[in-house]
């Protein structure tokens, strides 16, 4: 310890840490515990986040249509499916129904309310699907390699050829024959699946890729170094690290989703009609465009509006976790 | 302290070089590390040096057996390491802990320090307690001269130094017999490398352990070893005391190396000879036959190119050399250059 250097090296001084410049003397008390908590990289996300308007706007909608959803009577006392009154059939917007009329009299705003419900399940249970599969896969290929990595990876590419309505139609087509039957959950399940079936090889990639980038980090060699297992490896280690790319495309997937499954419905082979979705009103109401366009309207709206602050909130995640951004 | 705690025996690692996608050839061998044999005694630190690819740093990836040697054995306390199993290799890792470059990348940026340098604990939890854990880190933190309040804190909240010392404390947490720094500080800078060292130096002593210390770098070598080997495309072709290699070397490449270390001093820039090398290191993937030095030596004759020579002590020498015209020579710059190194600020 006779060596200057490493006397005063030791006794590394806080106040010369980054991030402690302002605190002058850090007492082990509660307050500066709180100032000096330490931010990972999605915290510093949160950080950047809360500063655009953007993401702002488009959460209030996300929160709005998700508490359409999970409780639809806070915003309409109507029921939307036994409250027929033919005596009402496509009567306009007005002061009792809102969003006018459809053509058994049922109130356009309440169905629509309720609609949020189907298309957000159907939605936010096929991101889940899509990514958890999805990257299951593409950890898989891209950890272990060579002759898995290529069988997995032209699998991919074989789902990923198929395009994606004319997928959609087929399989939909050949399992939601009328004569099955018309449960509600047998259908939305069946949109699900054709859903994640056909869009799992792109979050597939995503992962494989950012996992082929994070595997030769010196990190993961000084955690093998340690000893440490392939389970921990990629749990611990290579998951935390390749996690945000596919965040991202998740929150965009939700609105392509919501999308995609009025685009089904509309066509005719997705949910229908004892389930009510946005995707569901549409398709009633495209023989009556010209006769009742409110009918379309305020659905179509409501779509719109829901997909935008999805894809508007995706893009406010992708800008605050890219750092090269910042 | 004569001990041998590593025996590294002719140890040999080729990479095949492949052509084809499907039908994949093997149509050549990059000869990473070829026929590299050493001893590591107990408490010493024996420095490895040799110019970019020559193989420091494939070596230390093998000795840590995070890739498997083409042939070859290690022996750590007379038990070979290769061959080991499972359970053998945890009790293994244990002992023998590495120090990576690049501070930058060698910590996980999702960890927080605690759980950075607790990480060895878990995958190994019989070393302590769960209720204990914090604590070590803790301690650990202090050691290598860290605020152990900051166990909360992200890598990328503290300067290269300061991560290079949260590299070493992860290193250290399994209390190793030896530690493999590979270039643990050449991504730092110059002031801050004279502390990381001192900090390995003071852990040495405190903890007995022994290093093998790889660097481009030869004043940093010289200020830490006690023994050092000189690397040329994966074979060492000097091997002796710090003294020994930096006063009397004998193998022209060391020669070569050690007349291109700078001196500071004007005075002597018009007596010191410096040995410039014409041409670049040939691939490893096809190395010269004989020596592998000849194709850029200047005492280079027709033995060299049928030959290889043996790491042996030759005649008018004290240790061992891989050259077949070994002799000294005198070389100006190392005088001087080894007074500096006797001051432990002025190293660099």
């Amino acid at each position: 310890m006779s060596d200057p250097t490493s006397g005063s090296l030791v006794t590394t001084s806080p106040g010369e840490q980054p991030g402690l410049v302002a605190e002058a003397a850090p007492a082990p008390g509660a307050p500066p515990q709180q100032r000096d908590k330490p931010r990972g990289l999605l915290g510093d996300a949160w950080h950047d986040l809360r500063r655009k308007p953007i993401f702002w706007i488009a959460a209030t909608f996300i929160v709005l249509f998700l508490l359409m959803a999970i409780v639809p009577q806070l915003f309409t006392s109507v029921d939307p499916e036994h409250d027929s009154n033919l005596s009402r059939s496509l009567v306009g917007p007005g002061s009792t129904g809102w969003f006018g009329y459809d053509l058994q009299g049922q109130d356009i705003y309440a169905r629509t309310i309720y609609g949020a419900r189907a298309s957000i399940i159907v939605a936010v249970v096929a991101t889940l699907g899509t990514v958890l599969f999805g990257s299951l896969v593409g950890v898989i290929a891209g950890f272990w390699g060579g002759w898995l990595d290529a069988l997995l990876s032209r699998l991919a590419d074989v789902f990923f050829g198929i395009p994606f309505v004319l997928g959609a139609i087929v399989i939909l087509f050949t399992f939601n024959t009328s004569n099955s039957g018309r449960s509600t959950v047998r259908i939305t399940t069946l949109v699900i699946i054709a859903l994640v079936t056909l869009t799992w090889p792109v979050s597939m990639r995503i992962m494989r890729s950012s996992v082929l980038a994070t595997k030769q980090a010196d990190y993961i060699v000084a955690a093998r170094a340690l000893g440490a297992s392939n389970t921990r490896i990629i749990f611990k280690h290579l998951i935390p690290n390749c996690l945000a790319p596919v965040l991202v495309y998740a929150t965009i997937l939700v609105g392509a989703f919501i999308g995609a499954e009025a685009t089904l419905s509309f066509l005719g082979v997705g949910l229908q009609s004892p389930v009510i979705s946005w995707g569901v009103i549409i398709n009633e109401s495209q023989n009556y465009i010209r006769v009742a366009p409110y009918w379309l309207l305020f659905p179509a709206a409501f779509l719109v509006t829901a997909v935008l602050s999805f894809v508007m909130l995706g893009e406010a995640v992708r800008e605050a976790l890219d750092p090269k951004l910042r | 302290m004569t001990e041998n705690i590593l025996e590294v025996n002719d140890l040999v690692k080729y990479y095949p070089v492949t052509r084809g996608i499907v039908f994949k050839k093997t149509i050549g061998h990059v000869q990473a590390v070829d026929g590299v044999s050493f001893n590591l005694r107990k408490g010493e630190t024996l420095g490895v040096v040799g110019e970019s690819g020559c193989g420091k740093s494939t070596l230390a990836r093998v000795l840590m057996s995070l890739e498997k040697p083409t042939r070859g054995s290690v022996k750590f306390n007379g038990q070979e390491i290769y061959g080991l199993g499972a359970s053998g290799m945890r009790r293994l890792r244990r002992n023998i802990q590495l120090v990576m470059q690049d501070p930058y990348t060698s910590l996980n940026p999702r960890m927080t320090v605690g759980d950075l340098i607790g990480e060895p604990y878990e995958i190994h939890p019989d070393v302590a307690p769960k209720a204990s854990r914090r604590q070590k880190v803790q301690e650990l933190l202090e050691v290598v001269g860290l605020n152990p309040e900051h166990i909360n804190r992200y890598p990328h909240q503290f300067s290269g130094g300061q991560r290079q010392r949260i590299g070493i404390a992860r290193a250290l947490a399994l209390r190793p017999e030896i530690i493999v720094c590979d270039e643990p500080v050449s991504a730092l800078d110059v002031s801050i490398q004279a502390q990381v060292m001192n900090l390995l130096e003071k852990l040495q002593n405190e903890f007995g352990l022994s290093y093998i210390f790889i660097a481009h770098d030869l004043s940093v070598v010289r200020h830490l070893s006690d023994r050092v080997a000189v690397m040329y495309l994966g074979k060492i072709v000097e091997i002796g005391s710090e003294d020994e290699i930096y006063e009397r070397p004998t193998h022209p490449y060391t020669q070569a190396l050690l007349s291109a270390v700078p001196v500071p001093d004007p005075s002597s820039r018009e007596t010191k000879a410096i040995i410039r090398l014409t041409g670049d290191v040939p691939s490893p993937a096809n190395p010269p036959s004989g020596c592998r030095f000849r194709t850029r030596c200047w005492k280079a004759q027709e033995i060299c190119a049928t030959e290889v020579p043996e790491l042996t002590v030759r005649e008018g020498s004290d240790h061992p050399s891989a050259c077949h015209f070994a002799e000294k020579r005198e070389i100006v710059a190392t005088h001087e250059a080894g007074e500096l190194t006797d001051l432990p600020t002025r190293t660099l």
